[in-house]
């Protein structure tokens, strides 16, 4: 098995084996997520950080409640389960109480941008050196498909039979804008894993977020614009279609914050 | 030459490997596998470019991918 | 290890050097009257000694906090009141399911709902009953001086040590604010199991996971038979009272917790002087509740008194426990007005 690193790139190779395989930070189980959940995908690019940077024996994931409650069924690390909402939290007071373990939250719309929206404000506003993934993918999935925060205008979900209606509910919730208007210094980006290209550049921002976590610079929150082909009703390739119609012009892809500016 | 593994039991049948092979030559089976699902299948091996997007996009990590000979600059993944 | 002489302490503050003493170095709090000394004083007191302080955005993110450090097997802790308590709850609830040691700290005030800022023993069933959903308990320690509070505080992380659940100190908010002398005394070495489960980094070991979660309805019931048995151990070796009763009989038998029982000493004092024989029963765990030993105590006793500063909630457990046969009363005052010695003599005199 050989990584290639940017070192490494540009060198020509003769007679390698696996050039790509399962990273050793997400353990050999079939997930129960749906067909074409992104879920996997990005589950996949974080393990893979975590063995490039070497992070995996002393990383703990706090997995929320959500699609992703079994998380750490998945992680090939220590994990901890969170109440719904409160992975910041927790994970603020493993990282506190052990400032040499990387720690890292894995939070849905519902988890984050709901119920847990004091959670993570306070904790990126304090600066807490953890790392969170957010997947923002519009819906409520495991619970069946009930609006979210982020939810779209006139996106219909169960709870929202006719559409999302503004006027009775608001405008979905931007999360990397709001955390971005904090003072304290941080690492707040958006990205997405509709497309491959996407999905290449959603791993650079997660290997930046854990190395500023391993370098103890600062809080960082990686927010990834996912597919939910089993709630929006439709195949995972028109669900890709439908994200780069609909959610890339509302929540534009971008890095909002850098700890250096 | 090179050898793209898709884990038959694993795929779930998704096709966004399908969808994203820049060489076309990936397909699902007409037949299920133990979990009820058209599995994807690489039906033109030799025409492979090794460009290991279809592992990329894989949300199973059905799809391990091996390869020989030499090559040069592999994109940074 | 320094042992402390006798130094005059307010409640809240021996409370916070005690836990120091006993090496609990994380804590994570919010303000809330009646306890908001215990944060101000660790706010300086904590890093003085080496550990870890932080003021949370709210009483649940704390409780969230506290279950998070917990889960890598230090010694953490938090301290609220009533409303704040509520919050944890849910946090409680996790803690017991995960089966991970924590200490909480509830000096109660006056509710329901915001309440008031004084005192009260309000809280008895939100603290014995469970508060949190689920089949779970804690355990809960009530001391009625400044000292016993500050020595309770101390075993308290032994026992959820020991048992690898939270444990509950509750004092009335006169406990949190009283000023007395009190000593520490020497700390015992920590004897604990989290090398077996604490989730640390998995190196050179296999990954763990520490969770509350287990859809599997034969697992669960298997971590619910755990807990239950945890339970039972806990009333066989846990339980613990102050029992002032004389051998054979008394006309009036006294059940108090807290600084209750203080006041209904004074009380007792002065109508003992009268020629009747007096008992008092004061339960220090009130889970487990001391049963077998309030029942023997009652056996002999004419009639009983329970006084809480209350509508009435200890006094359930006393009637399921001495029987509805027994002549059994009850005194309470509420919204933060505390009997005074004069106001329990009143009422003990109506029975006798």
């Amino acid at each position: 098995m050989i990584f290639v690193t940017t070192a490494q790139a540009g060198m020509t190779i003769i007679f390698m084996d696996k050039i790509f395989t399962r990273p050793e930070s997400l353990r050999d189980v079939t997930t129960h997520y749906c067909p074409g959940c992104t879920h996997g995908i990005i589950h996949r690019m974080v393990a893979e950080v975590l063995d490039e940077l070497s992070l995996r024996e002393k990383t703990i994931g706090v997995a929320p409640v959500g699609c992703a409650v079994l998380a750490y069924n998945y992680f090939n690390c220590d994990c901890v389960e969170a109440a719904h909402g409160r992975a910041p939290a927790m994970a603020t007071g493993i990282k506190r109480s052990n400032p040499g373990f990387i720690v890292f939250t894995y939070q849905g719309d519902g988890d984050l941008a709901s119920i847990g929206t004091a959670e993570i404000i306070h904790a990126a506003n304090r600066g807490e050196k953890i790392t969170v993934v957010f997947v923002n993918n519009a819906i409520y999935g495991m619970t069946g498909g009930q609006m979210a925060p982020t939810t779209m205008p006139c996106q219909i979900t169960t709870t929202t039979p006719k559409g999302r209606d503004v006027k009775q509910v608001g405008y979905p919730m931007r999360m990397s804008e709001l955390l971005s208007t904090l003072e304290t210094p941080s690492f707040i980006v958006r990205s997405a894993v509709h497309t491959t290209r996407n999905m290449i550049k959603t791993k650079e921002y997660l290997r930046k977020a854990f190395t500023y976590q391993k370098d103890n610079t600062c809080f960082s929150f990686v927010e990834i614009l996912s597919v939910c082909p089993t709630n929006w009703g439709i195949s995972p390739i028109k669900s890709a279609e439908w994200l780069e119609k609909t959610m890339v012009p509302y929540y534009p892809l971008k890095v909002f914050k850098t700890p250096e500016k | 030459m090179s050898n793209v593994n898709i884990g038959k039991d694993k795929c779930k049948g998704c096709e966004l490997c399908k969808n994203i092979c820049p060489q076309g030559i990936i397909a699902m089976s007409d037949k299920i596998n133990t979990k009820g699902y058209y599995y994807a299948q690489v039906v033109e091996p030799t025409k492979c470019i090794v460009c290991r997007l279809c592992a990329i996009t894989c949300p199973d990590v059905a799809i391990e991918v091996e390869a020989e000979g030499s090559l040069y600059r592999f994109f940074d993944y | 290890m320094v042992i402390m002489a006798k130094k005059l302490m307010k409640g809240n503050e021996a409370i916070a050097e005690a836990a120091i003493h006993a090496g609990a170095l994380s804590y994570f709090c919010y303000p809330i009257t009646p306890q908001t000394e215990i944060a101000e004083y660790l706010a300086k007191r904590m890093p003085e000694a080496g550990g870890v302080f932080l003021q949370a955005e709210s009483e649940l993110a704390a409780a969230n906090m506290v279950y998070g450090a917990a889960c890598t097997g230090k010694r953490v802790f938090t301290t609220s009141s009533s409303p704040g308590i509520s919050l944890m709850m849910e946090a409680m609830s996790y803690i017991a399911g995960t089966e991970v040691p924590a200490v909480f700290v509830n000096i109660m005030r006056c509710g329901p709902g915001l309440g008031g800022i004084l005192p009260a023993q309000a809280d008895y069933f939100q603290a014995t009953k469970g508060g949190g959903h689920g089949d779970y308990h804690a355990l809960v320690l009530a001391p009625s001086t400044i000292q016993e509070a500050a020595d309770l505080m101390m075993d308290a992380f032994d026992l959820a040590d020991k048992y690898r659940s939270p444990v509950m100190l509750v004092g009335d908010g006169m406990i949190g604010q009283m000023m007395e002398p009190v000593e520490f005394k020497p700390v015992k070495p920590r004897v604990d199991s989290s090398s077996e489960w604490a989730v640390t980094g998995c190196k050179g070991r296999e990954p763990r996971i520490l969770t509350s979660l287990f859809l599997d309805p034969n697992t669960l019931e298997k971590v619910n038979e755990r807990l239950t048995a945890k339970y039972e151990r806990m009333k066989r070796e846990e339980t613990r009272f102050e029992a002032n009763v004389p051998d054979g009989e008394c006309e009036l038998l006294l059940v108090a917790y807290g600084t209750m029982a203080r006041i209904c000493k004074s009380a007792m004092a002065d109508i003992a002087k009268e020629g009747h024989k007096l008992g008092l029963f004061r339960p220090i765990t009130l889970f487990p509740f001391p049963e077998g030993q309030l029942e023997q105590a009652a056996r002999g006793a004419k009639k009983i008194l329970v006084v809480e500063m209350s509508a009435g909630q200890m006094i359930e457990d006393v009637e399921r426990i001495v029987g509805k046969g027994k002549d059994i009363h009850f005194y309470g005052r509420t919204g933060g007005n505390v009997p005074t010695p004069d106001e329990v003599m009143r009422e003990m005199r109506k029975i006798i």
